[in-house]
């Protein structure tokens, strides 16, 4: 037994706490990767939200394809989608990128009242009344954002509120290299 | 020594009893209090109920850090025991229900994460430790028995005087 080993358990502890440490900066434990990212937008064949006229309307996975298109999670219970309503409405006028809503679990009627009142980002909207669209997208809350390319692949999934750091920092970069892409390729 | 002071030993070992016993109890009803939500779903195949009672069990609430599926009140826990509930009404087997939704939600769902490079630790960490934990009794233990040296012939002779010198004091009474 020499005397160095007596340091033994202090070393154990160094080493221990700065595992522990490092810990306070891994990934935050409610982030769940995707497991659709570079897989296919599931399929679907859902009504529109539309208007008491435009009601009988219906969307499925073809219509997404063609061009690059944000789908927003949403519903008028989630407070947050509330707080990104304004950032998606500015998203929409400034870029011009389509977006496609999923009015998640939610009344119709409450939904037709949101868009009137707080304005309204959407090319148009799927009614995904009991959630079953979301089970096959892996949704787990809302709001969430899934980024689609032209060939109708989920490239880029936010859980949460999108916002202008967002915007910038994940999703534009994102749409920028997918239509430099698609140009390149006319191009070509 | 009064009847007082044994009763309130007795009565502090009863206690300390209770608190171990308790403390077990804890520790064993962990698992038992996770089955909290009952939905009216009916099964004409029994076969199928135990096969959705045990992936409510196995599969991980993804809006919840540490619940899983049989626990969780969360609407999204609803919807997804709604949807194991369909798969396997339409003959889904266990394996087919977890890669349905292990396609969906990812690994996060399954309490067991599947064996592979990314996850070689998570599964080899609790062997190595084990490993080291034996190796470090065993060293100490031989290091213990090296140690124990036999008496020369003078130690044995004074120790045996030493003894029969207690002796005739005989052994400690308890103090009770």
């Amino acid at each position: 037994m020499s005397r160095a080993s007596l340091f033994v358990p202090l070393g154990v502890f160094v080493v221990l706490a700065g595992l522990l440490y490092a810990g306070f900066f891994l990934n935050d434990p409610h982030d769940l990767p995707s497991a659709l990212i570079g897989k296919p937008f599931p399929a679907f064949d859902l009504p529109a939200l539309g208007t008491a006229e435009t009601a009988a309307a219906r969307h499925d996975a073809a219509d997404l394809q063609g061009r690059v298109v944000l789908v927003n999670v949403w519903a008028t219970w989630c407070p947050t989608c509330r707080a990104e309503h304004d950032e998606l409405i500015r998203i929409h006028r400034e870029s011009g990128v389509p977006i496609v809503g999923i009015n998640y679990k939610d009344d119709a009627a409450k939904a037709r009242v949101w868009l009137a009142r707080y304005g309204d980002p959407y090319e148009y909207n799927i009614v995904d009344r009991d959630g079953t669209l979301g089970v096959d997208l892996g949704v787990y809350g809302a709001p969430e954002t899934f980024l689609v390319d032209a060939s109708g692949i989920i490239v880029y999934k936010r859980v949460g509120e999108v916002n202008r750091h967002i915007w910038d920092a994940e999703i534009k970069p994102r749409i920028d290299a997918l239509t430099a892409k698609t140009d390149g390729a006319g191009d070509a | 020594m009064g009847l007082a002071m044994r009763k309130l030993r007795n009565m502090r070992m009863r206690i300390r009893t209770r608190a171990v016993v308790a403390l077990l109890l804890v520790c064993c009803a962990g698992p038992a209090t996770a089955q909290g939500v009952i939905d009216a779903f009916v099964f004409d195949d029994p076969a199928q109920e135990l096969h959705y009672r045990a992936l409510l069990e196995e599969i991980r609430c993804p809006k919840c850090i540490n619940t899983n599926l049989a626990g969780s009140d969360a609407p999204i826990a609803a919807d997804l025991r709604a949807t194991i509930y369909r798969l396997i009404k339409e003959g889904a087997s266990e394996a087919e229900v977890r890669t349905y939704l292990q396609a969906r939600y990812g690994d996060f769902v399954l309490y067991d994460p599947p064996l592979r490079a990314d996850t070689l630790m998570l599964w080899l960490a609790p062997l190595l430790l084990l490993v080291v934990g034996l190796g470090v009794i065993t060293s100490v233990v031989l290091r213990r028995r090296r140690t124990v040296v036999a008496l020369s012939d003078a130690e044995t002779s004074r120790l045996a005087e030493l003894l029969r010198a207690t002796a005739g004091a005989g052994p400690d009474k308890d103090p009770s």
